[in-house]
């Protein structure tokens, strides 16, 4: 510790959570090196995620007034604490959306997406940069400048050959994805049914192909996400608004035997069924609104399995777990371990397996945040992947 | 092989899962191949990343510490009564502060993760934080504006109606309950205010 700049008051700007469906840029003090394994990274691009609008939406529980949100972003190292061994002033890193301290009982296991050592609000879940107290209460990169815990154990320098734009993604939508993927414990092939078609389910469905699927069907509602399904992730799709019964129609297409694998990549946020929307997503009676958890149990074929990658809250939800148990399925799910997968995916990006870039649709300077959170949550504009630049502001 | 029109199954015989065998295989490896970039590329199970689940991780992701130094400042930080200690690292962003706090703190000493009553108290004290943060704002230099801070103005500016009405989404739906969800509690309190406000005044009438 004892940073030359401990006392200096710096002001920088950031993203900042007003209460629900409201957010601002605002100044704040410069983060400060506050443990010495800790970094201070200048943000260079970050990106909001699905499971930002979580937040922005108020779904979260301890998501206080002030929040800096963020979990996918790159930058350079701008300082660091007296025991950083591992990272330099000017590196330029990629931030692994987990934070972890890389020793406790499940790091060493490689649990790092569940890290003991980060988190004192919860143990039902690891850190999480700019994800509420709920994640340990650390603000996110949405911001010019973040803290980064742990600087010797979690960050990346981005290699040469690397664009900017593949390595924000990689920090969590791109890892997510393919670790749904993964998760499915897909075989040579088996169908594979992708629920949502947002970022981290055309990742999924683009993955599922490198282990080995016969079949991959995406399910959605957006016919540009839907499309970008088939043209991106080459994948048979399903507009669950143009057929009565979704799950008939999973049954159908996969010869009534069901699927072998069903990811949820939907989550918190789910429509197609009105009470369940209401009474999850908007009311916030449900830990969420598990239509596509649901969908999945009911889509999938007797002794499947089911990987879930999208997030829930932490309050009971409605969910058909008669149906689970009576049909033998295996229910595999977490949060991404990201620098597990990292070494894999960059020699996916680099053979072109992988271009998670190409799903980027717009981008937003962070003086504009509030119109970014406005697009992505409506889904307006064809907005897959919105991008944060926050030295453009 | 002739098919069904309607199920667009083989014709004749039971179906799929009421025999042994599928009835439709797969695309072939070589033809997915083909196909694909990359197909196949992570078809063994054991080689890919973050397997097995559980698997010593010998270079500790370059940890250099058997256990981390404790960061300072944690005297009175709120944590998961489930939590043995304070972790040695934690976030210090928004410390506890006023009702809302009180009423988050609350939540963190009394229940534990598994208990409802946590989550719910957590979530109140989130409103109780939100309102009277918008009430703060009106006494700050900087009010709260609704209409920026929700940045509605896109809808004018990114098609709004046209990408609502370019799907057959069924969220639309939902969307129009979004406006009572954030200005909803604003019209209530209103309302409380005035008939609470009458109410005083004709008793001090009467």
């Amino acid at each position: 510790m004892g940073s030359s700049r401990a006392d200096e008051v710096v002001l920088v700007k950031a993203m900042v959570y007003r209460g629900p469906y409201k957010v601002r840029v605002e100044e704040k003090a410069r983060p400060k090196i506050e443990h010495p394994n800790d970094a201070v990274i200048r943000v260079t691009l970050a990106a909001i995620c699905g499971s930002d609008l979580h937040l922005y939406h108020g779904m979260m529980p301890d998501t206080r007034i002030g929040h800096t949100f963020g979990h996918e972003f790159i930058g350079v190292v701008d300082e660091v604490g007296s025991s950083v061994q591992n990272l330099t002033a000017g590196d330029r890193v990629m931030v692994p959306f987990n934070i972890f301290c890389g020793t406790c009982w499940f790091c060493s296991r490689g649990l790092v997406s569940n890290c003991h050592n980060v988190n004192p609000n919860a143990t039902a879940v690891g850190g999480i940069y700019g994800y509420s107290h709920t994640t340990g209460g650390y603000d996110g990169g949405q911001s010019q400048y973040v803290r980064v815990p742990f600087a010797d154990v979690g960050p990346a320098k981005i290699p040469d050959w690397m664009a900017d734009e593949d390595a924000v993604l990689l920090t969590d939508m791109t890892a997510t994805g393919y670790f749904g993927a993964q998760l499915a414990d897909i075989a040579e092939g088996d169908t594979v049914v992708v629920l949502g078609a947002g970022p981290v389910g055309l990742v999924a469905a683009r993955s599922a192909w490198l282990m080995g699927a016969g079949r991959v069907i995406v399910v959605d509602e957006l016919d540009e996400r839907l499309e970008r399904a088939r043209t991106w992730a080459l994948a048979e799709t399903l507009n669950f608004t143009h057929v009565d019964d979704v799950v008939l129609e999973m049954k159908k297409q996969t010869d009534f035997l069901g699927a072998d694998s069903v990811i949820d990549c939907v989550g918190a946020e789910a429509d197609g069924n009105f009470t369940q929307h209401l009474t999850g997503a908007k009311l916030k009676l449900q830990g969420g609104s598990p239509v596509a958890l649901n969908w999945a149990i009911d889509g999938v074929r007797k002794g499947g399995t089911i990987s879930v990658i999208g997030a829930y809250g932490p309050v009971p939800s409605a969910v058909k777990f008669g149906d689970a148990m009576n049909k033998g399925l295996t229910l595999r799910m977490n949060q991404a371990p990201v620098k597990r997968q990292w070494p894999r995916l960059f020699e996916h990006v680099k053979a072109g397996h992988l271009k998670p870039s190409e799903l980027v649709t717009h981008r937003f300077p962070l003086e504009h945040i509030a119109e970014a959170y406005h697009v992505f949550s409506s889904k307006l504009d064809g907005c897959i992947k919105p991008l944060v630049l926050p030295d453009a502001a | 092989m002739s098919t069904d029109q309607q199920t667009g199954r083989p014709a004749g015989g039971p179906a799929t899962p009421h025999v042994a065998h599928r009835r439709q295989p797969p695309p072939s490896a070589d033809e997915l191949r083909a196909r694909i970039p990359g197909w196949g590329a992570d078809l063994d199970h054991a080689d890919r990343p973050s397997f097995p689940k559980l698997d010593w991780q010998a270079d500790r992701y370059g940890a250099h510490w058997d256990y981390p130094a404790q960061q300072p400042g944690g005297e009175g930080r709120e944590r998961s009564i489930e939590h043995a200690q304070l972790t040695p690292v934690f976030g210090t962003a928004q410390p506890l502060h006023g009702v809302s706090g009180a009423v988050r703190r609350l939540a963190y000493a009394r229940y534990s993760e598994g208990r409802l009553a946590h989550w719910m108290l957590l979530i109140a004290g989130d409103r109780i934080d939100a309102w009277g943060a918008h009430a703060r704002s009106f006494l700050s230099g900087r009010p709260d504006q609704p209409f920026t801070e929700t940045g509605v103005v896109t809808e004018v500016t990114h098609h709004g109606l046209a990408s609502r009405l370019r799907s057959s989404r069924t969220d639309t739906r939902h969307q129009v309950l979004d406006p009572v969800v954030v200005a909803g509690p604003w019209v209530a309190a209103a309302v409380g205010a005035f008939l609470g406000g009458r109410a005083l005044v004709r008793a001090v009438r009467s």
